[in-house]
């Protein structure tokens, strides 16, 4: 059944994110021939346009006021995009943005939100969207009994679009007033590749024993190739102080979808996994032969991972 | 001052995986026997980050308002042993098996009953389906603002100053009351009651509420009222079986591993 499909796009430096390649991408094969549609608010929106691929028709305001996310000040234009695209299916990022904008879209335009989807598929012209629940210890497939149905979507749970971009564009309104009143903002900056782009991750636990085990971590990703792999960490270590709070996988740090996850030192709590069993394989070293982590592990080793790891370094360093 | 407290009792999240089961008949999960079901963690912090408040303004009240079944009871008691000065119980069959817009209607109606309330404070999202609706919901029927993911809230005069966790760092915003903020695991650890606060808290009110004290009709909460329709619940394959690498040293079982990655071209 054609499916009617607004994609709410973010943009990144003026061209729209990865994500939203990705979600136009995911909408591409749900459509069926029905109309494939995005939003793009702020500065290069109107430019962004043509680079939304798999995308009909873009609906722009390239209002400089749009490039803080403010949720008040967005959602009338989301909502208006709605209303003019005559979407059944509105598809958004799991991002500060998507997070914020699904749930208050569904009340105002009165209908429901999955938060946080890994897949959304029609089956049989019905929309269904599954998503984890449970600290990851579950998934539920829901359907949706108003319209339009929305769901934001975890990072990487779609390929990218590919082709050409939107060649109409619609105007939408300009941003409105907001009661919430944004003073100022801390961008913490990592080292090097982030976790959520890296191709190979290493994840480092409490197991670790103590914040010098994150420098072998880093060894480590230094030793497969600083432009493949980045290091993050539990939450366990996280909280402990050993590493950085925007460098946390798991349930409310970072969601990862490597090619490649190392778990390292790690037991693999399902709030954890929730953050990296996305990944297409992985790799667990820990001491227990019965941690979790191994459940979801396609190659483990168990033993010292102060010894593995040196070991593993000297195997990546003679390529 | 009054701050309402949203408290969600759900399964242990540290349930060990293999004590985890579904009923597929039912789509729900099994309560794994021996294991109590507890406070979820962000309600309490999102309690703590009320009582901080509190005990900063000196004259504030704080109400705390859970939806569920009897056993609710120990969450709200648990936030009454932290400092908090009241419980509103929202117990109704018909409050069952809804959705997070069907809760937030219920909650909302039960703010909007309290009459006086200036700000809500909500757990980031409820430890057990994860969704983190129910705040943004509550503001949008109350027509609120709202602010999300706070790592930090102050009170100035009628506004909150709440810092909030962002993908790539921290947001500082400014919020007029009456406001909705949900908090984060960033914010810091709840405080741990102790013996006579828990004895103090069983002294204290808890008043329940049903639809029809809410005004609310039965066909527009719970499972008659929901939108998002629960299909299937299910346990997810977790991929292939194990295959522990070999070795007689570590680096015996490194090279065989990186022989088996890249044979995977998996690097």
């Amino acid at each position: 059944m054609p499916h009617n499909i607004l994609v709410v796009g973010e943009l990144e430096d003026g061209a729209p994110s990865s994500t939203t390649l990705e979600l136009l991408g995911g909408a591409q094969g749900i459509a069926g021939g029905g109309t494939v549609s995005v939003t793009l608010l702020g500065t290069g929106a109107s430019g962004a346009a043509a680079q939304a691929a798999g995308a009909a028709k873009a609906y722009v305001n390239d209002s400089a006021e749009y490039d803080t996310f403010r949720g008040e000040q967005w959602l009338p234009a989301v909502q208006a995009a709605v209303e003019q695209s005559g979407a059944d299916l509105v598809l958004m990022a799991q991002s500060t943005a998507g997070r914020e904008l699904g749930p208050r879209l569904a009340h105002r335009v009165n209908s429901a939100v999955a938060m946080d989807c890994v897949n959304v598929v029609d089956n049989g012209g019905t929309i269904e969207a599954t998503r984890p629940a449970y600290g990851g210890n579950a998934q539920a497939t829901y359907t949706f009994a108003a319209s339009p149905a929305i769901a934001t979507v975890r990072a990487k749970s779609f390929d990218a679009a590919e082709g050409a971009g939107a060649s109409e564009t619609a105007e939408l309104p300009g941003p409105g007033e907001s009661r919430v009143n944004v003073t100022g903002k801390e961008v913490t900056e990592s080292e090097g590749l982030s976790i959520t782009e890296a191709p190979i991750v290493i994840g480092g636990g409490r197991g670790l024993g103590a914040p010098e085990g994150f420098e072998d971590m880093k060894n480590l990703a230094a030793a497969i190739g600083k432009d493949k792999a980045a290091v993050g960490a539990s939450r366990a270590a996280v909280d402990l102080g050993w590493f950085p709070p925007s460098e946390q996988i798991g349930l409310t740090g970072k969601v990862v979808t490597p090619d490649l996850y190392f778990a390292i030192a790690i037991s693999g709590a399902s709030q954890h996994m929730a953050g990296c069993s996305g990944s297409k394989m992985i790799v667990a070293v820990n001491r227990d032969k019965d941690a979790n982590i191994f459940a979801f592990s396609k190659y483990g080793i168990v033993g010292d991972w102060k010894q593995v790891v040196p070991a593993l370094i000297e195997e990546f360093k003679k390529g | 001052m009054h701050i309402v407290v949203c408290a969600k009792q759900i399964p242990d999240p540290e349930t060990p995986p293999a004590a985890f089961k579904i009923d597929a008949a039912t789509n729900k999960v099994v309560p794994a026997q021996g294991i109590a079901p507890v406070l979820s963690q962000f309600d309490g912090i999102a309690a703590e980050a009320a009582l901080r408040i509190k005990e900063a303004s000196g004259d504030a009240k704080v109400t705390v308002i859970s939806m569920g079944g009897e056993s609710a009871q120990a969450a709200i008691k648990q936030v009454l042993a932290m400092g908090a000065d009241e419980g509103v119980l929202l117990n109704d069959p018909a409050f069952e098996d809804g959705d997070s817009h069907t809760t937030a209607k219920v909650l909302a109606a039960a703010i909007k009953d309290l009459g006086d309330v200036d700000a809500v404070f909500c757990g980031r999202q409820a430890a057990d389906w994860d969704m983190g609706q129910v705040g943004l919901l509550i503001a949008e029927n109350l027509e609120w603002p709202v602010t999300i993911i706070a790592k930090g809230v102050g009170l100035e005069g009628s506004t909150l100053k709440v810092e909030r966790v962002l993908g790539d760092g921290f947001e500082k915003t400014e919020v007029p009351l009456p406001a909705v903020v949900t908090v984060s695991n960033e914010f810091g650890e709840p405080r741990y009651p102790k013996l006579p606060q828990i004895m103090a808290a069983a002294k204290k009110t808890v008043t329940k509420k049903t639809a029809a004290d809410l005004g609310l009709d039965p066909s527009e909460v719970g499972k008659a009222g929901a939108r998002l329709q629960l299909q299937k619940l299910f346990i997810p394959e977790k991929g292939a079986q194990v295959e522990f690498i070999e070795g007689e040293t570590p680096q015996e079982q490194a090279a065989n591993l990186i022989a088996k990655l890249k044979a995977d071209k998996a690097i």
